[in-house]
This record gives C-alpha cells, structure tokens and sequence, in this order.
C-alpha cells in the first residue's frame, strides 16, 4: 500500500485554470441538480433555491472536490443535505401549496401523455422522503445503486430496498389506479412525509463528509 | 420479482411508468437554465478571478 492511500487526502489550492474547469463542471450539472431538486422537494421555485444553495457551498468547498471524481455525485451530496437540514429547520414545512402543485403537476407534462406525467409526478411526491431520492436518483438520475448508496450516505442493500418498494408502491399507484388525488391527498402526503423525513434526517441522516 | 443487477439497475422487466420517471427528470433537465442561475454562475466566475 503507498502512502498516499493511507494519508488524508489533502485540500489543494486550486489554481484559476482549476477554478475555470470547477466552474464548467458545475455549470454543466446545474440542469440535473435542478432535475434532482425538483423531484425532492416538488416545487421549482423551492428546488431552484436549493440549486442556488448548492452552487454557492459547491464553489466555497471546491477544494475538497476530487478532480477526476463525479461532480454530479458530489453536488448531489451537496444538495440532499442542504435539502435535509431546510426541512428540519421547518423551512419547508406547512408548505404545501395547492395551486403550485397543481401548476407543478401540469408542468412537467410532455407532448405526449401529460396526465400520465402528472399522474406519475404525484405519485412520486407521495412517496416517503428516502424511497422517492432513491428511486430518483436511480430510476431517473441514472445512478448505480452503489453511486447513489455513497450519496444518500446508506449501504448498498438500504437503497436496493427503497428501490425496490418505491418501484412497488408507484406500480401499485399508477398501475391499479391508486394515485392521490392532488387536491385531496396532497397535505396527507405532506404530513406523512415531513413525518417520515425527522427518521431520515435522524437515520441516515446527512452525509458527513460535504456538510 | 425484485431485480438486483450487480450496480446498474434495471434488466429485468419495466413498469410503463419507469419511463415517464425518466421523462419527468430529462424535461427539467432540458429545460433552459433560469437568468437567476445563470447570473449566479457568471458571479463565480468572476469570483474566481479575484
């Protein structure tokens, strides 16, 4: 083993060039922290908070970014926890605003299926807080399960099984029929998972490593 | 049945819905970055050159 494996990794001084290709690289997965933020939280203007948050502690932390490593990993790392600690903090909480998430139901939707979109939107924000980022961030976001176990902070087989229900749950929703009602369910589904998300910030918790 | 791949997930068969998942992330993605966002980053860029 060298010695460079054993030792701590070490914060480098960036250089302007390096600062340069930071700042590209963060540019570059700004549309997907946007994505990500928005299938959190189910609001573009609350995820466009959270994308700002992150590129400003994404820019203050640069030097503890690994050159070579997945930037999209990183400040997704970043992201989730800004996205946790709001949520303790009650920023969000109380929130949930029918006409925005009517809008945002309508949003997203396509050319093609718009209520199939919107149906599949909703379904996915009635999910608990751990299985819709896990399914997020594999089902959508492309990562492996290993990639998104190193985000969410868990073990592999953890985000296997938020996986696997989150894909059961939105079968059983979308596929039988069961999708809550936007205008009914919606400060149901908040409730439940504001409740949910106090044992996922006291679990899982945040990731140490970017906070 | 539950598919556990080896790291990439998926392979087996697809719920019609795990393509909308997909749909609904590559939509924002695709989306045009907001000016609020774009100020933002020409403001690290000139916080870079200092």
């Amino acid at each position: 083993m060298t010695a460079a494996a054993t030792v701590p990794r070490q914060l480098i001084p960036r250089s302007d060039a390096d600062r340069a290709a930071f700042k590209r690289d963060l540019a570059a997965v700004v549309p997907h922290l946007r994505a990500f933020a928005r299938g959190l939280c189910g609001r573009p203007d609350m995820a466009d908070d959270l994308v700002q948050e992150t590129m400003l502690k994404a820019w203050a932390a640069q030097d503890r970014f690994e050159p070579g490593t997945s930037m999209r990993a990183w400040t997704f790392v970043i992201l989730r926890n800004i996205y946790l600690t709001d949520m303790r903090r009650n920023r969000f909480r109380g929130e949930y605003d029918e006409l925005v998430a009517e809008r945002i139901l309508v949003e997203p939707a396509g050319q093609e299926a718009p209520l199939h979109l919107a149906d599949l939107h909703n379904a996915l924000l009635s999910l608990p807080p751990e299985r819709r980022e896990a399914l997020l961030l594999v089902g959508a976001g492309g990562f492996s399960y290993e990639e998104a176990a190193e985000i969410c902070g868990c073990a592999v087989g953890t985000i296997k099984s938020r996986v696997g229900r989150a894909r059961a749950a939105l079968s059983q929703m979308i596929e039988a029929g069961g999708v809550p009602d936007a205008d009914r369910k919606g400060k149901e589904a908040h409730a439940a998972i504001m409740d949910e998300l106090d044992m996922v910030a006291a679990g899982d918790g945040l990731t140490e490593h970017l906070r | 049945m539950a598919v556990h791949g080896k790291g990439r997930p998926g392979g087996g068969r697809k719920p019609e819905w795990a393509q909308g998942l997909k749909k609904l992330y590559d939509s924002v993605v695709e989306e045009p970055l907001p000016d609020d966002l774009a100020a933002l980053l020409a403001r690290l860029d000139e916080e870079g050159k200092k």
